[in-house]
């Protein structure tokens, strides 16, 4: 990490956030004002914290001085102390200091003075949401407003004091200068009378010129995790750690089959338990498999307590249509349905039936990959209380506050406008936590309890056994080849998950999936095993599975066409037959991005030196767009005879545009993104009797510290708007891995997960 | 049942049944709340503290096992001078993505310093068995040797 760190004085929050009574001041009164740009109301706010040293212990807090809001994202105090509000769920992708870092330049804010808060949940920060790469690329522009904004109030005020025009001044970190006459002035003491001016209005605000990027003091620079200080230190500030006056601990008992409901439980036994306070039947509402279900809850003085008599419930249960799911069986539909006419038509383009017949070599295969887990490390859980008048409080480690308040709203019968929800740092989430069934499940408890306010917590083999799971499938290829070597046609047969014809959520395959648009002739065909599974997005969703299907198949083909791996895909890169189809709102896929980062990996790599390695030791490549990133990735693995896979080293180029905005998030993102598609070669989800047969860590592998590959991260820098990082370094990762398996052994993968046992060689 | 635990360096009582996990004395009896809950089988490690020095699973320790004890935790890592080194080093490798997992890393950190002050790759890929969902090991890695005062390049057959 050749990158220099920006400190700032985020060393030692002496309070956690989930009890900063300056924020819940800050809520009532923004509320209350309606949300206005313009606020000009004084809260206390968090002290800021020494900047002596990381790992120093918070002394005597200074005492907090007033806070003047200058609009919905930013406060600053008399001292100069900057409040920057992050709207968005933090899930460990580094939101919560990159959004702050984009207001902040603009803002020509001295960054050693900002302290960054976490939003709750509120309409007027519009969408908050940790998905799909999108916050880069949706906060790009208006949160630099919204600094560039500030900025000008600043000046504005400036303009007042000193009665000078507005166009003679400049601005430093927090300051606002007067050239002619050598006037200076800081923004807090700027900040009371800056509040005061009008907003300006949004042709104003468009208007407003931002930073040429080569002035940037922040952006591009690495500021570190805001909230490590604390993680450091152990301090509570997960959603796990949440603790309110009076709070019950809850455990729910789930249906082992998707969807089953509560026979009869003995709820006697459960409460007879010493620290018990209370056990009932939790009953479903609504008809979502992520939703409220029916359960049965115990309520105690500790978590341990409840969740230990919950096994005295002997709860009887009416599994429903759901009990008869097994993987076996959908293993034997798969194959029928490979054999058998196809049941939909997904895309066709040119003859693919006459090319395949006049095709020099034709080369076929299937494969699969089965149903995953996102597993965060922090299992799910919510504190939730459902008070007596009619108002709610819930503090979640959500990703995706909305659909959640909704279905409390429903489950409890009280208005959106009357919950409260503090999202709270997440120990992961990977898209798990875009669904909210642990937040409804934690207001119906409450309620239930007696409005109480409760914490319910899952265990491990609760959040492996109850998942919006990453679909598993099937992919049958066919691949023709011309007599140049060229691909002249390609075929598949996507076997998928659903219902009436529609796709399980994430289970989908694109119609326009690379190459359809670079060879002449494609077709694309569906058919759909019958099933109501709980399924949906986990990091870079579809990408993540259908990556592995192409770039494997594409590297077959490649070696069945006597071609180089890397020199066959710049060859379907440079050809297509149509324009690929844009992406609303959204950057496209360009082969010329994907044709520079792929050279630049081979490069970086040297991979065209490969061919000196001795048996058992192998490189791979693969590329793939998603989220606008363009990524190509290269993997160099060792397999032992015994067929034991080392993963050596991974080299990741990606195009994400023209600025990486918080360079060491940036790099910690990827190097993640590289062990989590490692991790997933070894992982599965299988079910039988309609249960998921995997239940912790011993049946679903983590990949641990000794397994991580070297990783090597390149961010190639064009001239395209930035773009998100969260996803779409992680689909190449494993058909990289896979293609140099091919290359160390002549082993073919084609079904997730690896067995060891398949990669023997002698 | 009434237990007196030492908890970094203090003298704390609970009453709680014998086979009650630490993980959950601490967490939920003296507000602890450092030592994470991740799988409850001591397989991830987010639970781990020490028991009179030694790297332990504390969501699988019977609570009247650990009495008599020295029980360290994160709480108390940045009491001594080598906890207070690899509390830096984790911050300046900007080591933690959600950080959820950090704390069990660090125990484990900071019991392999203790023994082995320099740590080969081969010492630290021994030691370093927790897992990290968000994959920091990258950095795990650099910050362990950074702490040490060794050369962070990483030394694996390539």
């Amino acid at each position: 990490m050749a990158h220099d760190m920006i400190r700032s004085n985020a060393k030692s929050h002496a309070k956690s956030p989930l009890v900063d009574e300056s924020r819940r001041g800050f809520l009532k009164i923004s509320a209350a004002a309606g949300g206005g740009l313009l606020l000009s109301m004084t809260v206390a706010c968090a002290t800021p914290g020494d900047t002596t040293g990381a790992v120093t212990k918070p002394g005597a807090p200074k005492a907090p001085l007033p806070l003047t809001n200058l609009n919905i994202f930013v406060a600053v105090a008399s001292d100069g102390a900057i409040r920057i509000m992050s709207k968005n769920p933090e899930i460990g992708q580094g939101i919560k200091t990159m959004l702050p870092m984009l207001i902040a330049e603009e803002m020509d804010a001295d960054w050693s003075k900002v302290q960054i808060e976490q939003a709750d949940a509120d309409t007027k920060f519009g969408s908050q949401i940790a998905g799909g790469s999108f916050a880069t690329p949706q906060h790009w522009v208006p949160l630099r407003q919204v600094g560039a904004t500030t900025r000008w109030l600043m000046i504005q005020a400036a303009a007042q004091k000193w009665s000078v025009p507005a166009s003679e001044l400049s601005t430093g970190p927090s300051v606002v200068l007067h050239a002619a006459s050598k006037k200076k002035a800081t923004y807090g003491e700027l900040a009371e009378a800056a509040a005061k001016i009008p907003a300006p209005d949004k042709a104003a605000v468009d208007a407003l010129k931002l930073k040429d990027a080569k002035d940037y003091r922040i952006i591009g620079k690495s500021v570190p995790n805001w909230d490590s200080p604390k993680i450091v230190r152990g301090v509570p500030i997960f959603g796990i750690d949440v603790s309110v006056p009076g709070m019950k601990y809850a455990y729910l008992a789930k249906s082992p089959v998707f969807g089953g409901k509560v026979k009869s439980a003995d709820l006697a036994a459960a409460k007879a338990v010493p620290g018990v306070t209370d056990a009932f039947i939790v009953r479903q509402v609504g008809n979502d498999l992520m939703g409220l279900l029916d359960g049965v809850a115990v309520v105690g003085d500790s978590w341990w307590t409840a969740k230990e008599a919950a096994k005295k419930l002997n709860i009887v249960w009416d599994e429903g249509p759901g009990a008869t799911y097994a993987t076996a069986d959908f293993n034997a539909q798969a194959a029928a349905f490979a054999k058998a006419a196809p049941q939909a038509n997904l895309s066709k383009t040119g003859d693919p039936e006459g090319a395949m017949a006049s095709a020099a070599k034709t080369v076929e295969a299937s494969y699969s990959y089965p149903f995953l887990v996102h597993a965060p490390l922090e299992p799910q859980n919510t504190t939730a209380h459902v008070k007596a008048d009619g108002t709610v409080e819930i503090w979640s480690p959500t990703q995706n506050p909305a659909p959640g308040i909704g279905m409390v709203a429903a489950a409890v019968g009280v208005d959106k406008t009357k919950i409260t929800c503090h999202m709270v740092r997440c120990g992961g989430g990977f898209g798990r936590r875009l669904s909210n069934d642990y937040m409804v499940e934690a207001a119906a408890i409450s309620k239930q309890a007696g409005n109480i306010p409760v914490k319910l917590l899952w265990t491990r083999e609760d959040d492996v056994q109850h998942d919006p799971y990453r679909p598993g499938g099937y992919h049958n290829f066919k691949a023709g080849i011309d007599k140049d070597g060229r691909l002249a046609v390609l075929t598949n047969h996507f076997v998928s998950f659903g219902m009436n014809g529609k796709t399980l959520a994430s289970a989908n395959l694109p119609a326009a999936e690379f190459p359809a648009q670079f060879i002449q002739n494609a077709r694309y065909d569906q058919s759909l095993i019958p099933a109501n599974l709980p399924t949906g997005p986990m990091r870079a969703p579809t990408s993540n599975a259908v990556c592995f299907a192409y770039q494997s198949f594409l590297d077959e083909v490649a070696i069945a066409a006597g071609k180089d791996p890397l020199a066959f895909r710049l060859e379907l890169l440079a050809n297509p037959s149509s324009a690929p189809a844009p992406t609303p709102g959204r950057a496209s896929f360009s082969a010329k991005r994907m044709t520079d980062v792929l050279n630049l990996v081979a490069q970086r790599s040297g991979f065209a030196n490969r061919k000196s390695l001795p048996k058992g030791t192998g490189m791979g490549i693969a590329f793939y767009y998603s989220h606008s990133g363009h990524f190509a990735h290269v993997a160099k693995v060792k397999v032992a005879q015994n067929g034991k896979l080392t993963v050596q080293k991974v080299w990741v180029v990606g195009d994400i545009g023209s600025q990486v905005i918080n360079p060491t998030n940036a790099l910690n993102q990827a190097e993640g993104s590289v062990v989590d598609g490692v991790s997933q070669l070894y992982q599965k989800i299988t079910f039988d009797k309609g249960r998921t047969q995997q239940s912790n860590f011993f049946d679903m592998p983590i990949l641990r510290l000794a397994d991580a590959p070297q990783v090597d991260v390149h961010f190639h820098i064009t001239d395209n708007s930035p773009t998100g990082l969260g996803e779409p370094a992680l689909p190449p990762v494993l058909p990289a891995v896979c293609n140099a398996i091919y290359a160390a052994t002549g082993k073919r993968v084609r079904n997730l997960p690896i067995a060891p046992a398949d990669l023997r060689w002698a | 049942m009434a237990f007196t635990l030492n908890v970094n360096g203090k003298t704390h009582s609970v009453d709680v049944p014998g086979e009650m996990p630490l993980l959950w004395v601490l967490r939920d009896k003296i507000d602890l709340k450092g030592s994470k809950f991740g799988c409850g089988v001591g397989s991830c490690g987010a639970c781990t503290v020490h028991l009179d020095g030694k790297v332990t699973r504390s969501c699988v320790t019977p609570v009247s096992s650990a009495v008599g004890k020295k029980i360290a935790t994160i709480e108390g890592v940045g009491d001594s001078k080598l906890g207070q080194a690899i509390q830096k080093a984790w911050l300046d490798a900007d080591a933690p993505q959600c950080g959820y997992c950090q704390a069990g890393q660090i125990m484990a950190a900071t019991a392999l310093l203790t023994t082995t002050p320099k740590p080969t790759d081969s010492d630290i890929d021994t030691a370093m068995v927790n897992a990290c969902r968000c994959g920091t090991y990258v950095r795990i890695r650099q910050a362990i040797k950074m702490a040490a005062g060794v050369p962070t390049a990483d030394t694996r057959e390539v």
